[in-house]
């Protein structure tokens, strides 16, 4: 391929009601000068449902890899950018079919005019450009205007033109936010960032809350959290509402009170009180686990109905059809696997029965838990002391000042 | 004093001798330490290693830290021969190696590995076909550096990046040392597995390299022990010096085009002053400057005892190099330059002046007079 010059990205095209159109795209736009503040060369250009980026020498792989992160938009071209002058465009363009891998056996030109002075129609600029390669090109390209392999395509703007070919399609989803907020159960596992990301291309906007038991658990197990957090915080250009839970006492008191084989369905029980209040307080509208179908004891049938009992949102469980290998893929194509393996201890791990239970019975559950009078005291005491971290992919830290 | 010997090394910028003592005093833990302590030090690494990848366009698990250059290419070559001996025995390099390349190749030759040296051409270039046609099925390793220390030579390293793409069994290492800060040494470009850097050759500290290891390729380590650096270098963090030489790394980057475009300025106006002078040869070719690394020039005096020309400057306080500061010691004629197929005599008489963005012209005037003036004396007694 050719050096690109420029990007044209494509926010538009989106299957979207009319109305929201103009602030999804304005949270992509956002996310995308975000992206941008790291290439200051570059220079971009805001149009109706596009976005033009002029590199001036900026690298187009790692942009373009910037865009892959951005849910919602619709797709993006390498291209070259010219003088909106024939001569220039012909001359340019012909470098560009001939940089083109593989080498194409057919071609057609489209143009676009928004320049309504520059001299030839959209029509004849076809013709006046075709013609050109053709004749340079002679008898290794042949025009093909149903399935040509290379669709090359010239866009006349006021002050420049752009050549393009390739279109590359966007990551999917819709922009982070536009379809409102929810809280992600997030260990340090492999399964909860998945979850997250997955939501996070829905189009929600997510706040984790993590329960830790320092000092069962360390330091490190929650910097791993942050460092989790941290990825996801690449795929938006705000921060992320990470809320560090204190889960010590709770965690010793079940685990004082000879629970037994229902440790885990009470901890859990727990854990989803906490979350709902903390959603509550956040204006929430959900709560995202990475759970999966019969993965461990408190994910098989029974052991969900029993542990989401008296939980009012919406549980939503991106992955629970999915299996294990697929999630470690999804996990490594974000960059989050070879965190989530590091060997810190977490709260989940903490305290496990030899046997938990995999089919607990509801009654038995609520009979327990009532006798178990700390807990609702305790809970609202987990959440008054919860720490609130806000957390970007570059975190400006203590030590910031060293580098 | 007038310091013109910026290859062999840089003055530890002010900034980054400030970050180490902070970093030496406030945060001594022991990065693998359980505790509080322990984790701050290990975040500083953690910090440094993603700085450090960045300006590589790499991934922070790609990177490892090293003692040195010299270390690392000592791990990088030797590392992935013996790693992957079982492939094949046959490894390549060139005729214009660093010593530490050069060595690490000499003992797997001795070990029984079989070495093929590429020559160069009469501007120490590597032609890419002699690349093609060394390599062999059983070929494991080609290791090239990016920038001649001696003379500034670059090398076409990502051409042979390109040619080795489609050959996953032969690894691809680059001692970038002199190139770093200077040249884009950013990996995917150059397509490589392996690339050594050095801390102090860009106003970082000595005693801290970094080598970058594309992910998925194994290496034998050279220290065994704690297994920190993913166990390929164990040995407690030095996390002063890492920190520092991250810093060094930030700074070069955000650095490096304005500094280029600056030395390049110095490097011609100086060419243009030595062609003046009677009886220097330029190896630095002031047409093809594209081909030579910015920050130094390169020329011979034949007949003329180089360590005589550097001590003469040095009364000056000028201090410039014979060759490269590694092999300073030895009065006969350079490897390098007689690879590139120069005369004994000519090979014998070379001479480094490196510089840094900070230069000024009228400093290189003064250079140039001074080496005018040493020379007149001294070509009486040729």
């Amino acid at each position: 391929m050719h050096q690109p010059e420029a990007i044209v990205i494509r926010l538009g095209e989106m299957m979207l009601k009319g109305k929201n159109r103009g602030r999804f795209e304005k949270k992509m736009r956002e996310q995308i000068a975000n992206l941008m503040k790291a290439y200051p060369r570059a220079a971009v250009h805001e149009e109706f449902a596009r976005v033009y980026v002029v590199l001036n020498g900026e690298p187009y792989e790692e942009i373009a890899a910037g865009l892959n992160r951005v849910f919602g938009l619709s797709s993006y071209s390498p291209a070259l950018i010219v003088e909106p002058d024939l001569e220039e465009i012909r001359r340019r363009a012909l470098e560009w079919v001939r940089a083109n891998e593989p080498a194409p056996c057919t071609f057609k030109v489209s143009a676009k005019r928004a320049n309504k002075a520059f001299p030839h129609t959209s029509q004849e600029l076809g013709h006046l450009v075709g013609g050109y390669i053709l004749h340079h090109e002679d008898g290794k390209l042949k025009v093909d205007v149903h399935r040509p392999d290379m669709e090359l395509k010239i866009d006349i703007r006021q002050n420049e033109a752009f050549i393009f070919s390739e279109s590359v399609p966007g990551t999917g989803g819709y922009p982070v936010g536009s379809n409102g907020r929810a809280m992600l159960m997030i260990s340090g596992g492999i399964d909860s960032p998945v979850a997250g990301w997955l939501s996070m291309r829905r189009g929600l906007e997510i706040e984790g809350v993590h329960f830790h038991s320092y000092p069962y658990t360390s330091e490190r197990a929650q910097q791993k959290v942050v460092d989790l957090t941290r990825k996801l915080a690449g795929y938006t250009s705000d921060r992320i509402v990470l809320h560090m839970v204190p889960f010590t006492e709770i965690q010793t008191r079940l685990n004082q009170s000879r629970t037994d084989s229902l440790l885990i369905t009470l901890m859990r029980r727990s854990m989803f009180r906490i979350t709902e209040q903390l959603a509550a307080l956040r204006r929430a509208g959900a709560i995202v686990t990475g759970e999966s179908l019969g993965q461990v004891a408190s994910q098989t049938l029974p052991s969900m109905q029993v542990i989401q009992d008296g939980i009012r949102l919406p549980i939503l469980r991106p992955l629970v059809m999915t299996d294990k290998t697929e999630i470690i893929k999804l996990a490594e194509s974000i960059d989050t696997y070879d965190i989530s393996i590091l060997p810190y201890e977490d709260c989940c791990t903490l305290f496990v029965p030899k046997s938990p239970a995999t089919s607990p019975n509801r009654q038995v559950v609520e009979r327990l838990e009532q006798s178990l009078d700390f807990l609702p005291e305790l809970e609202r005491e987990a959440v008054e002391h919860t720490e609130r971290l806000f957390v970007r992919e570059r975190e400006e830290d203590k030590f910031d000042e060293y580098f | 004093m007038l310091y013109l010997d910026y290859c062999a090394t840089t003055p530890t910028r002010p900034e980054v001798i400030r970050s180490i003592t902070e970093v030496m005093a406030a945060h001594f833990g022991n990065p693998s330490s359980l505790h509080r302590l322990g984790l701050e030090a290990e975040q500083l690494v953690a910090k440094a290693r993603r700085l450090a990848a960045d300006t590589l366009s790499c991934k922070p698990q790609e990177i490892l830290f090293t003692g040195s250059g010299s270390e690392s290419n000592n791990l990088a070559i030797k590392g992935a021969a013996l790693r992957y001996r079982g492939r094949g025995k046959h490894v390549v390099t060139s005729a214009v190696e660093h010593a530490s390349v050069y060595e690490s190749f000499r003992q797997l030759a001795d070990m029984g590995f079989e070495l093929t040296v590429l020559p160069v051409d009469e501007t120490g270039r590597v032609r890419l076909a002699d690349v093609k046609a060394a390599l062999r099925e059983d070929t494991i390793l080609v290791s090239l550096m990016y920038v001649n220390n001696e003379m500034g030579r670059i090398q076409p390293v990502a051409e042979v990046g390109k040619l080795l793409a489609d050959r996953p069994r032969t690894l691809f290492h680059i001692d970038a040392i002199q190139a770093y800060g200077k040249l884009d040494c950013s990996v995917p470009r150059l397509g490589a597995d392996l690339v050594s850097v050095s801390a102090h050759k860009f106003g970082g500290p000595k005693g801290a390299g970094i080598l970058y290891r594309r992910e998925g390729v194994e290496l034998t380590p050279l220290i065994s022990g704690g297994g920190q650096e993913q166990g390929l270098r164990s040995g407690t963090e030095n996390v002063p010096l890492l920190v520092g030489m991250a810093k060094a790394c930030r700074l070069a980057a955000e650095e490096r085009e304005a500094g280029t475009l600056r030395l390049r300025r110095l490097q011609r106006h100086l060419l243009g002053r030595l062609a003046e002078l009677p009886g220097v040869l330029l190896t630095t070719d002031p047409d093809k400057l594209e081909e030579y690394a910015p920050q130094l020039v390169h020329f011979t005096v034949p007949g003329i005892r180089p360590e005589v020309v550097v001590h003469a400057l040095e009364e000056q306080e000028i201090y410039i190099s014979t060759r490269s500061a590694c092999s300073s010691e030895a009065t006969e004629p350079s490897r390098i330059l007689l690879a590139m197929g120069m005369s004994g005599e000519r090979a014998a008489s070379g001479l480094r002046v490196s510089f840094s963005p900070a230069h000024t012209e009228a400093e290189l005037d003064r250079f140039a007079d001074e080496l005018g003036r040493v020379l007149s004396r001294l070509g009486g007694v040729r």
